[in-house]
């Protein structure tokens, strides 16, 4: 049967891409990043390390806010992640009141976690305007913006809702402005330098503060408390993978404030990549030369179109191998086929991004929560076609099927699969495409793929990363167009499309 | 011998077929006539088997027909459906030769079949490779009636086989319809609401109407002793039609001499 073909072929070329990616040794250490540079570089130059003692670092970049990352070290999802030691005592362990360091380190040991000495810097929050209009309200300390109530506030979401940041500053400094409002931090910068909004918090070693010649304000009630740098990890690290550990550590103290803005304002403004700063910085200072292959573009491209064809390819052909039989008992009760395609229709109807992150809990994140959102996404269209598909089929053909002698099943696979065939391949194709477009989101929770450059490059305002992304993304969709339109020539009977061809 | 005792069905709450007991003699044809709408294709797909009736039985020979016996018993029969019923993803010989292939005829043997029913068809041989969408409507006919004839069943039902043909190819199938049937002595058993294509088809004529049989004899029968008016109704309408249009024909060629 010519559709089992398909399948077959499909299923092998998953497994082929399985196997290229899930080749290689060494203990593997999961390392996760916030979505914001800096975190990047940390994990960059702490998977760097790793590497170097031999282990199978896998850096999973960009996963989201701080709550994301802390649950999934928890749930064991990644090994490691940069955090600061505020953000812990402040946000994430706000309910404990932990005071002095070995407090975090015990709150930290009862969750099965470690953490580093300081890695060098101290992040601290501060708020910024722009020189122009600090000096003309002549405002240079965070005091000086009491009376002024007119002026725009642009926070971020996670500093206005921390205890630290702006409750404590605003009951601090007795602030109380018209307008405040919740943005992309990456936003607050650009809408700082447009003029759109007066007032935005920032981290000491924001690369833009030079690149825009941000005033900061004097924080002259000590609001804002220090925030250094560390890497918390899992415990058991330090028997699985103790030389990588070791080696990790040998970032603490390292990085000084000036290092870390300097790193910052190379990827930000230098629009050179976390993975080359991270590189020349462990090579600089350890001594540590990349190991293996420099990271080229075609090696890249190479890199992410077997992560983005993984994705696709076994979501799709899990999706085939459930949405044919589906299909089939749609069509033959009609029932049962009017629930199973109200429930995959309400499957298509959850935002992609919402049903990414339906899965973390389920299946953690990386590759397979995205392969089954996609594998769900890939039902409705493969389903409806095989549904439509066969019950277009005259009732004249099929009653001829019966009266001939052909078993329930031989008629099946002799006469209405190969009639629905054009139907059921339109229907992959539609959730082939849709796959491949979706799949980018997949970068969002660690799966690689097309989209990591995409939402890198959004996150860096570099449009050539987001064209390195969506540039493959299109044509990959538009090769598995062309695919598709090939294997139709291929595996639709002659005689339907001469039926097609010639209007009755 | 095809016998239904008492058969009714009926489809969504209307009466198709209203207590029907008949006897198909074997080995002749026999024509199933009636206004569109009085039974006469349910009966068909009653005794092939894929319709079930609601009450009553119906024997295929000796062997009553259930849902249980039905896929066996439908090896002694070809059905050739109302529009032909072709598979239109395979070849002409794909379709023909389908169930052959099922039952693990070697290929030399269906082969040999095939060269055969186009002999008796008279279906040219170089159009066996073509589509059902690359064939005129009367080869589609001949195709279907060759799938039906593959395995040589002793019985051949036939749904209004000629009837979205033009005249001519319609009146060529019938002059070779009636060869074949006299060559093969099946048990046939044929639809038509065409009153001259039965009389010239059958050697019984069951005349149907609303679920009922109305009577049931030789065309002969029917025009010389009708059992109930509306058998020289039905009769009458058709042929006084094909009458008159002959006059009217005769009288307007006579005038423009």
């Amino acid at each position: 049967m010519k559709l089992g073909k398909v399948g077959l072929i499909l299923a092998m070329a998953a497994a082929a891409a399985l196997m290229v990616v899930t080749a290689d040794a060494g203990p593997e250490i999961r390392i996760g990043s916030k979505k914001f540079t800096e975190s990047v570089i940390l994990a960059e130059l702490a998977s760097k390390l790793c590497a170097s003692a031999g282990a199978n670092a896998v850096h999973l970049p960009g996963l989201g806010g701080t709550r994301f990352l802390w649950d999934a070290l928890l749930a064991h999802e990644i090994d490691v992640y940069p955090e600061y030691t505020a953000t812990l005592r402040e946000e994430i362990l706000a309910g404990e009141r932990i005071a002095g360091e070995g407090g975090l380190e015990t709150a930290l040991a009862k969750r099965g976690l470690r953490m580093s000495r300081p890695l060098g810097f101290s992040d601290s929050y501060a708020l910024g305007m722009m020189p122009q209009k600090a000096q003309q309200l002549g405002i240079t300390k965070i005091s000086g913006l009491a009376p002024h109530h007119s002026l725009r506030f642009g926070l971020s979401d996670e500093f206005i809702n921390r205890a630290d940041g702006w409750p404590a500053l605003r009951a601090a400094y007795q602030l109380n402005p018209a307008d405040v409002r919740g943005l992309d931090h990456d936003i607050a910068y650009k809408g700082l330098a447009e003029g759109a909004i007066d007032v935005i918090d920032l981290y000491t070693t924001d690369a833009e503060i030079g690149y825009y010649g941000i005033q900061i304000l004097d924080d002259d009630r000590h609001v804002f408390p220090a925030n250094e740098a560390v890497l918390i990890y899992r415990a058991e690290l330090e028997q699985r993978a103790p030389k990588a550990i070791q080696a990790m550590r040998r970032l603490e103290g390292r990085i000084g404030n000036a290092a870390m803005r300097s790193m910052n304002s190379a990827v930000k403004i230098g629009r050179r990549s976390e993975t080359d700063v991270a590189a020349w910085f462990v090579a600089a200072n350890f001594g540590v030369a990349e190991a293996g292959s420099t990271d080229t573009l075609a090696g890249r491209l190479l890199r992410r179109t077997i992560e983005h064809l993984r994705l696709t390819l076994l979501s799709l052909a899990a999706a085939i191998v459930i949405a044919l039989p589906l299909g089939i008992i749609a069509a033959r009760r009609p029932k049962a086929g009017q629930a199973i395609l109200a429930l995959v229709s309400i499957l298509q109807t959850i935002p992609s991004l919402a049903l990414l992150v339906f899965m973390i809990p389920i299946l953690g994140i990386g590759a397979p929560p995205a392969i089954a959102a996609l594998f769900l996404y890939s039902l409705l269209p493969i389903v409806r076609n095989t549904a439509s598909g066969l019950s277009s089929i005259p009732l004249s053909i099929r009653n001829s099927a019966i009266a001939l002698g052909l078993s329930p099943v031989r008629c099946l696979q002799l006469v209405e699969l190969p009639m629905a065939s054009p139907a059921i391949l339109a229907g992959i194709k539609t959730a082939a495409v849709i796959n491949v477009g979706t799949a980018t989101l997949g970068a969002l929770i660690g799966a690689g793929g097309y989209g990591q450059p995409i939402f890198t490059g959004v996150r860096l305002d570099n449009f050539g990363l987001i064209l390195e992304g969506a540039v493959p993304a299109a044509l990959l969709a538009l090769a598995v167009q062309g695919l598709f339109e090939l294997a139709e020539h291929y595996l639709v009977p002659r005689g339907l499309r001469l039926r097609r061809e010639t209007p009755p | 011998m095809i016998r239904l005792d008492n058969v009714s069905k009926s489809y969504g709450g209307s009466i198709i077929i209203d207590s029907v007991s008949l006897t198909i003699p074997g080995n002749q044809t026999t024509v199933l006539i009636g206004p569109s709408g009085a039974g006469k294709s349910t009966v068909l797909a009653l005794i092939d088997g894929i319709e079930a009736p609601d009450s009553g039985t119906i024997m295929i020979g000796c062997d009553p027909l259930t849902p249980g016996s039905a896929p066996q018993l439908r090896r002694r029969m070809g059905y050739v459906i109302q529009d032909g019923g072709l598979f239109p993803h395979l070849t002409s010989r794909q379709n023909i030769d389908l169930m052959a292939k099922e039952a693990g005829w070697p290929l030399l043997q269906r082969r040999a079949r095939v060269d055969e029913l186009c002999a008796l068809t008279r279906f040219p041989a170089n159009a066996l490779e073509r589509y059902p969408a690359e064939l005129s409507g009367g080869q589609r006919q001949r195709v279907s009636l060759m799938r039906a004839l593959m395995l040589d069943p002793p019985i051949l039902l036939m749904d209004e086989p000629l009837g979205a043909l033009d005249p001519v190819i319609r009146a060529e199938l019938q002059d070779d319809l009636k060869a074949i049937f006299s060559r093969l002595t099946k048990t046939v058993v044929l639809v038509t609401h065409d009153i001259s294509e039965a009389a010239f088809l059958g050697s019984t004529i069951i005349l149907m109407r609303a679920g009922h049989i109305v009577q049931q004899g030789h065309f002969r029968d029917l025009v010389a002793r009708p059992g109930d008016p509306f058998v020289s109704q039905f009769i009458h309408a058709q042929l006084r039609r094909l009458t008159t249009m002959n006059e009217g024909a005769m009288q307007s060629f006579l005038r423009h001499r």
